[in-house]
């Protein structure tokens, strides 16, 4: 529990994250459609896992900071996701909306 | 986190009379600052909720704004963050070895870092502002057209060919980069804290220095995400 890094590997980290940003940087040139979004947020996933591990030391710590960290992301996701369950189902109405059989004024939505 | 001795620790970090070792009491520093960590999530995580139902109602609009955004000053800013938050880490490890000098000249340059971070952001505020992209009556979001004719316009200006959606891209993009450059202020007003006495007092807290490090990764953590979704949402052909 004592262990920690060394200076060299906190370098290595630092050159690791300098290519991850390169990377992320000139794969934005690229159109990847929808898939854009999730190869953007595959580097900056990879970024913070450098960053919580090794700078913020989680890989040496006690299992309960480890623990509370991912406390902190599961509480995001339930608010995330509780969130987009509400926007996404709406529409579901919209489409019965469109057979006529239900009359809901709904907030716009953009057509890709 | 520190390899010396625990005499040596002893003279750096005295043991309060609440903990039993000064293990126990670094483990109870450290959970603690994990807690508020946890609760800053939850902070900048609203406004990133914000921010994924803006982009899931209009993908177009957002594409097209985030082009609008200065990369070459994001991405230096973003490289300026990672390297501030290395020296940070490293001072972490010296100051626990009790090399508390060269631990101050780590945190000092750090602190430099995020002096220019902010200015960085000034500046690309500025050039933001002069396009007439700050949200408000003189938004002028012609510039941000949309391809098959039209642009996204203000919000109160809507009724064109495509609704003016363009503002709350700029809304989201100056709320959220604002709060963290508050988080920024306040990491580097807390560095320069931590760099003065680590050189002035006679004895001084590893457990101090070791949490002002975890809330700077943490801010440097809120900015890895913020670059991309900000200024990589819409793909920049050469």
């Amino acid at each position: 529990m004592n262990k920690h890094p060394t200076i060299s590997l906190l370098a290595v980290v630092w050159g690791l994250l300098m290519i991850l940003l390169t990377g992320t940087v000139i794969v934005a040139r690229y159109d990847f459609g929808d898939l854009s979004l999730y190869v953007a947020l595959g580097f900056a996933i990879g970024k913070a896992l450098l960053i919580i591990f090794f700078f913020m030391h989680v890989r040496y710590q006690a299992r309960q900071v480890l623990l509370f960290a991912g406390a902190a992301y599961l509480w995001l996701m339930i608010l995330i996701v509780g969130t987009l369950q509400d926007y996404t189902s709406r529409n579901w109405i919209k489409a019965q909306d469109k057979r006529g059989s239900v009359k809901i004024k709904l907030p716009h939505q953009e057509e890709r | 986190m520190e390899t010396s001795s625990q005499s040596e620790n002893q003279e750096l970090e005295p043991l309060h009379s609440h903990f039993e070792t000064l293990e126990q009491q670094r483990d109870a520093a450290t959970l603690g600052m994990w807690v508020f960590l946890g609760t800053e999530v939850l902070f900048f995580g609203v406004i990133f909720m914000g921010y994924i139902y803006v982009r899931w109602s209009y993908p177009l609009v957002v594409e097209e704004a985030s082009r609008h955004l200065e990369l070459v000053l994001g991405t230096i800013n973003t490289a300026v963050l990672l390297t501030s938050s290395f020296f940070v880490a490293a001072a972490v490890l010296l100051a626990g070895n009790g090399r508390r000098h060269a631990a101050s000249w780590l945190v000092i340059i750090a602190a430099l870092m995020g002096v220019a971070f902010l200015v960085i952001k000034g500046t690309e505020y500025h050039a933001v502002i002069k396009e007439g992209f700050f949200p408000g009556y003189s938004a002028t979001l012609e510039k941000v057209s949309v391809p098959g004719g039209g642009y996204y316009g203000a919000l109160s200006q809507g009724g064109g060919p495509v609704p003016g959606r363009a503002e709350l891209f700029f809304w989201l993009y100056f709320v959220m980069t604002g709060i963290h450059a508050l988080h920024v202020l306040i990491g580097v007003s807390l560095l320069t804290w931590v760099a003065l006495f680590l050189r002035r007092r006679p004895t001084f807290s590893q457990n101090a220095v070791a949490n002002v490090g975890l809330y700077w990764h943490f801010v440097d953590l809120v900015w890895v995400f913020l670059f991309p979704m900000l200024y990589l949402a819409g793909h920049r052909p050469l």
